[in-house]
């Protein structure tokens, strides 16, 4: 994003200026960039790739490591599987972009509500703060490979009335797990941003803890916020795709570049295409949280970077 | 997160435009959330629901759909397990789940394992049963390229020999062993992926490879030197089966309490197997067709690779030596028991240390099934089975 700001009234989308046109620029660039970086590669760096004795540490470029950008394209052209009606693979691989993102949304969703109360808790009450921050952190040291199992099983034993808990809710669940940490730290550290001088004017108003809040802490934590929420996107993603691995989620891109990794050897280009719908997902969510911050503009005065 | 540069000074704020930041919020949240609500995610969804009077049965597999698993989804399309009375939800495995560690902890009715896989289980405390052997016979070898010369696993001394670990390595070193090979020393062990990649790649001169599926991932590669895919000719394959260090691999498993306690249970464990039992008869009968099942149920494997696995599966079952398919050969389980009692892996340990408890099989349920089907003229034995030639193509397309 860069860095200026311009004083909309209302939401009316301001003509792209030339920082924007650069930035797309760039943008486009930057990918062209990466292509031209992986077939260069390919074609000078040797065949069985660079080793320092026995140990490889630049990989191997043969078509079976590194199929070559066309090789992925026409790939992901053709139908996914020999069955008469499969569809083509860039469409398959976008119905399952379309289901983690799905996914990955709502666990930025709940991630974001608990993460905001859990930073509206720790905010509040100093005990509070004591007994939980550490929790926090810790929770995010839990590997999510022993996590993934055991909510898809939580999950299978619950039942919401007669509806029964699918298993994307797990995958989910994952995802919000990843995604409330770096809300909750930074809501509490932007709750906590206004100066003493402004929390005491509000007190000298006489202004109680709720309209504090709501006047004061609030608005001054959109610029700790916003790259929170980022992070958050960012972290959704990858606990939605990690999970979908971990449970063996159907529908996802997850799922898919495992069960195409474990035949890439006779089909190599197949799996890149999940893998680049993963990136699309990724880049979706990133843009997502970006058009979300369009609206705050006017409190990002001086926004952290993350 | 670096420490903030300057603090945000609160500005009085028209109500007006906070509203409409809120709306925002709520429209983008508003959309996260109808998303949730459109689409379903696949078969594998509706869980316990009682319909028509069946009894809902979830059976958990150890990995995705594919033809190792065809004959419980024969079953599943061509309604034997209704037929039954049963019906049934068949869930899919992720890298991290553990068939029997599902099945112990009661979301699942049934399970599909290796016996070495289960073994271990059993030991800690795991009350499971293998209530039908499906797979009689073992699909993995050992494969190697002609010019490296393993024809036999005294080969593969000082060779870099690829092992998946978890749980699949120990046939080979069983094998390694009795062949004389000390597996600490005398050979290099490599951690070979789920891919061919290493073997194909020379990382590896001995790779790991089920009949059914790594195999024919090789052989649906170029030869880079040739231009045409590798053949069968260009490779050494020892078969466990062979060296007589073969364990019990895929296996029906229940939950052994529940067997004991719960006759309504014993009785649907029963019918259970015979519609299981009836799918794995129609595989044989009809490969074409039940690789297409399984594509159909969600299968993203190519169409020439599903039909070669259906017919490599259909050879560790048919014909079946051991009195009809599921049948527990007694020799056959007491080997797999030695080989887990007295077989170290690189890891210097052993799957279990004692015998397992008696109620780790049982042919209770599946000879009742075997005379079952025998009653309707279905042929369990297969004695007359002659597997097809199914022609890889490029990739398995």
């Amino acid at each position: 994003m860069s860095g200026e700001r311009t004083s909309t009234e209302g939401l009316r989308l301001p003509r792209p200026s030339r920082t924007q046109v650069k930035a797309v620029l760039l943008g486009a660039a930057g990918v062209v960039g990466l292509g031209v970086v992986w077939e260069g590669y390919k074609a000078l760096a040797p065949e069985t790739g660079v080793s320092i004795g026995s140990t490889l540490v630049l990989p191997r470029t043969s078509d079976l490591a590194m199929p070559h950008l066309w090789e992925m394209w026409s790939r992901a052209l053709e139908p996914v599987t020999g069955a008469p009606d499969a569809p083509p693979l860039w469409q398959a691989v976008l119905g399952a972009c379309g289901f983690t993102l799905r996914t990955a949304a709502t666990g930025w969703v709940v991630g974001v509500v608990v993460g905001l109360l859990l930073g509206m808790l720790m905010q509040g009450l100093r005990t509070a703060r004591d007994a939980v921050l550490p929790w926090v952190v810790l929770s995010q040291t839990v590997p999510l490979i022993a996590l993934a199992p055991l909510v898809r099983r939580w999950g299978s034993q619950l039942h919401v009335g007669t509806l029964a808990w699918p298993d994307w809710w797990s995958v989910a669940v994952i995802a919000s797990y990843l995604a409330f940490f770096p809300v909750s730290v930074g809501a509490l550290r932007g709750f906590a941003s206004p100066d003493a001088v402004h929390v005491e004017l509000m007190r000298a108003y006489g202004a109680g803890w709720w309209q504090t809040f709501r006047r004061l802490r609030l608005p001054a934590s959109v610029p700790y916020l916003l790259p929170a929420l980022r992070l958050a996107a960012a972290s959704a993603v990858v606990g939605t795709v990690v999970g979908e691995v971990s449970i063996g989620l159907r529908g996802g891109v997850g799922r898919m570049i495992v069960e195409f990794g474990a035949t890439g050897s006779s089909d190599p280009a197949k799996q890149w295409s999940p893998i680049a719908g993963a990136v699309l997902v990724g880049l979706v969510a990133a843009a997502a949280v970006a058009l979300l911050a369009v609206p705050l503009s006017r409190y990002r005065s001086s926004e952290v970077q993350s | 997160m670096t420490p903030p540069t300057g603090t945000a000074s609160p500005r009085p704020h028209e109500p007006r435009r906070h509203r409409r930041a809120l709306a925002a919020t709520a429209t983008v949240a508003a959309l996260a959330l109808a998303g949730c609500s459109s689409s379903s995610s696949g078969a594998n969804d509706d869980a316990s629901s009682t319909k028509g009077g069946l009894t809902p049965v979830r059976l958990q597999l150890q990995w995705v759909a594919d033809a190792q698993f065809a004959g419980y989804y024969a079953a599943l399309k061509l309604g034997y397990y209704k037929d039954a009375g049963l019906d049934v939800t068949i869930q899919e495995a992720g890298t991290d789940t553990v068939p029997i560690d599902v099945l112990a902890a009661g979301d699942a009715d049934y399970a599909i394992s290796w016996v070495p896989k289960v073994l271990g289980s059993i030991e800690q405390g795991t009350a499971v049963t293998d209530v039908a052997q499906i797979f009689e016979r073992s699909g993995t070898t050992q494969i190697s390229f002609k010019d490296k010369g393993i024809t036999t696993p005294a080969d593969l001394k000082g060779k870099k020999v690829g092992s998946w670990g978890y749980g699949n390595q120990w046939e080979l070193f069983a094998g390694m062993q009795k062949a004389g090979i000390d597996t600490d020393k005398d050979i290099d062990l490599v951690q070979q992926a789920f891919d061919m990649n290493g073997f194909l790649s020379g990382d590896i001169d001995a790779a790991q490879a089920m009949t059914y599926n790594e195999l024919a991932q090789v052989l649906e590669t170029k030869n880079p030197k040739t231009g045409k895919l590798y053949q069968k000719s260009d490779l050494n394959i020892i078969d466990w089966n062979d060296e007589g260090t073969a364990m019990l691999q895929d296996a029906i498993w229940a939950d052994a309490n529940k067997l004991a306690d719960d006759p309504s249970y014993a009785t649907e464990t029963e019918k259970f197997v015979e519609a299981s039992i009836k799918g794995w008869v129609y595989v044989r009968d009809h490969p074409k067709e039940a690789a297409d099942i399984v594509t159909a149920a969600g299968s993203t494997l190519g169409t020439s690779h599903q039909l070669w696995m259906a017919n490599e599966v259909n050879k560790l079952i048919w014909p079946s030596t051991s009195g009809g398919i599921g049948t527990i050969d007694p020799a056959a389980w007491k080997r797999t028991v030695d080989i887990a009692l007295h077989t170290k892996d690189d890891t210097g340990s052993t799957i279990i240390t004692k015998e397992p408890p008696s109620t780790a099989y049982s042919n209770e349920y599946v000879t009742k099934a075997l005379k079952n089907l025998e009653a309707q003229g279905v042929d369990v034995v297969g004695k007359d089975f002659t597997p097809i030639d199914v022609e890889l193509k490029e990739g398995g397309k």
